[in-house]
């Protein structure tokens, strides 16, 4: 018997022990998960990443708030930090600033430490926001701190990527040097009521005109003049161009601007066709990778440790090419 | 592939004012190999149990320096209780003394470390109180 029925049903302590157990990747995780598949694929996934300190989690306190307020949602956290790299422990200290959620049975905030297993953070965090999804929580909140690769391909997961920026911070040339504003459907700059938010809005705005050029700004004697070019793609709809939100978390400032500039953005994923296009790609994603932890262990289970040593050593003493070992390992399966 | 990360909740509850001694034993079992869920002051006992849930912790150290451990304890274990999470190990960290010691231990409290304890008795505690 695996969790999945309780789940359905709203139990809490279920929900939460099979959230452990799909995080361990553990066979009753992945059997539940296997009965869960059908009741998902309903809720919006919402991911918000930027550099540390940014005020991530005080922003998704306020949109779980917001959601909860006025949408009366159910709301489901995923907050994630780093794990030390030396100990592979970790403090995850997300919670602190979400607090006013705190006895809302509509919220539930789960922690989670990247445990840096490469490409496996982005799969657990998928599988676990599956759960939630299924548990039928209508909003799934993923908040990573934007870093690396891992955070860019768990952004790639959610339907609508915010990315967090805040005055002062480097002058926000950090952005584009983690590539993070290519992943960003709205941006967001928090802690507008600091000094130095007209240099972050003017530089996030240079940024996104060389991203997307088409919007073009005219100066005609003297007077600036604005004109969007309608680019159409494939599915003839408009192209989206990230809008720019400035929001005080602390203070609750900016976030129905911010929610409403979210809705825009589902609306648009759902006309254009881009909805089910994200989910076409994040379920291939999924299944590729399946597919290659499948043949990966096949591989593991039909060649002995001894017999990849020797093949590893026959390499060294070149007398074999890696491509030839690799070929007679896989029993000429290989082509 | 890997063995079952420990997971512990770190919660301060009652009214006094610092968290330095709840973040020192924090990173202590962070770098232990850990997972610290720290969740910040003033919690009440209500809101630690539920964090327990939402994170299904094996452990929930609480520091107490206002004295009120008599208080706030039981009501933490009987919230844990509730929930279906009696497996969950409860650790006090503060100045108690000896005579509460006894009682919160006949209650069920696994641990109850002082101003004086070591960050190792405190690791090798909790590791032993999970995994016996
Ligand atoms: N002045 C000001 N401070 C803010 C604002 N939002 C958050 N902060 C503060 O910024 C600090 C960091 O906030 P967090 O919400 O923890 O930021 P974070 O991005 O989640 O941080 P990490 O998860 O550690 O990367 C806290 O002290 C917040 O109180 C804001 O709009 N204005
Ligand atoms: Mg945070």
């Amino acid at each position: 018997m695996t969790y999945s029925q309780a789940v359905l049903s709203g139990d809490r302590l279920a929900l939460t022990r099979l959230l452990t157990q799909v995080e361990n990747n553990v066979p009753e995780g992945r059997e539940a998960l296997i009965e869960l598949f059908p009741y998902t694929g309903k809720a919006h996934l919402i991911g918000v990443t930027g550099s540390p300190g940014t005020g991530k989690s005080s922003l998704v306190n306020q949109l779980a708030l917001y959601y909860r307020k006025s949408h009366e949602k159910r709301v489901a956290i995923i907050a994630v930090d780093p794990s030390s790299p030396f100990t592979g422990g970790a403090v995850l200290g997300d919670r602190v600033r979400m607090r006013d959620l705190s006895g809302d049975t509509g919220v539930f905030i789960r922690s989670m430490a990247t445990r840096g297993s490469l490409g496996g953070l982005a799969q657990s965090t998928a599988n676990m926001a599956q759960v939630f999804d299924a548990a039928g929580y209508d909003v799934i909140i993923i908040e990573t701190v934007g870093a690396g690769q891992s955070e860019v391909d768990v952004a790639r997961l959610a339907h609508t990527t915010l990315v967090v920026e805040a005055p002062g911070l480097g002058d926000d040339i950090q952005a584009i040097k983690a590539g993070i504003l290519e992943i960003a459907d709205i941006l967001v700059i928090n802690k507008a009521d600091r000094a130095g938010v007209e240099n972050t809005e003017r530089a996030l705005k240079s940024m996104l005109d060389l991203a997307h050029p088409t919007e073009h700004v005219f100066q005609h004697h003297g007077q600036s003049m604005r004109t969007v070019a309608p680019v159409q793609d494939s599915f003839s709809a408009p192209m989206w161009i990230p809008p720019i939100q400035k929001t005080v978390a602390t203070e609750g400032k900016g976030i129905a601007e911010l929610a409403e500039s979210i809705g825009r953005h589902v609306a648009h994923l759902t006309h254009s066709g881009d909805w089910s296009l994200r989910e076409k790609n994040r379920l291939e994603v999924e299944l590729d990778a399946l597919i290659r932890e499948t043949l990966v262990n096949q591989f593991m289970e039909e060649v002995s440790q001894q017999q990849y040593d020797d093949a590893v050593q026959r390499i060294i003493q070149r007398k074999i090419s890696p491509w030839e070992a690799a070929k007679s390992l896989m029993n000429g399966r290989l082509k | 592939m890997t063995e079952k990360k420990i997971r512990v909740l770190v919660a301060k509850p009652g009214l006094d004012g610092h968290d330095r001694g709840a973040k020192v034993v924090a990173r202590a079992l962070r770098d232990a190999g850990m997972e610290v869920i720290y969740t910040g002051l003033r919690q009440t006992p209500e809101m630690i149990a539920e964090a327990a849930l939402q994170e299904d912790v094996d452990v929930v150290g609480l520091s107490i320096l206002s004295g009120a451990h008599m208080a706030l304890t039981p009501r933490v274990m009987e919230l844990l209780k509730t929930n279906g999470q009696e497996h969950v190990k409860v650790f006090i960290g503060g100045i108690v003394p000896d005579e509460d010691v006894q009682s919160l231990k006949a209650m069920g409290v696994a641990g109850v470390f002082g101003p004086g304890a070591s960050t190792e008795d405190i690791i090798r505690d909790v590791r032993t109180a999970v995994t016996g």
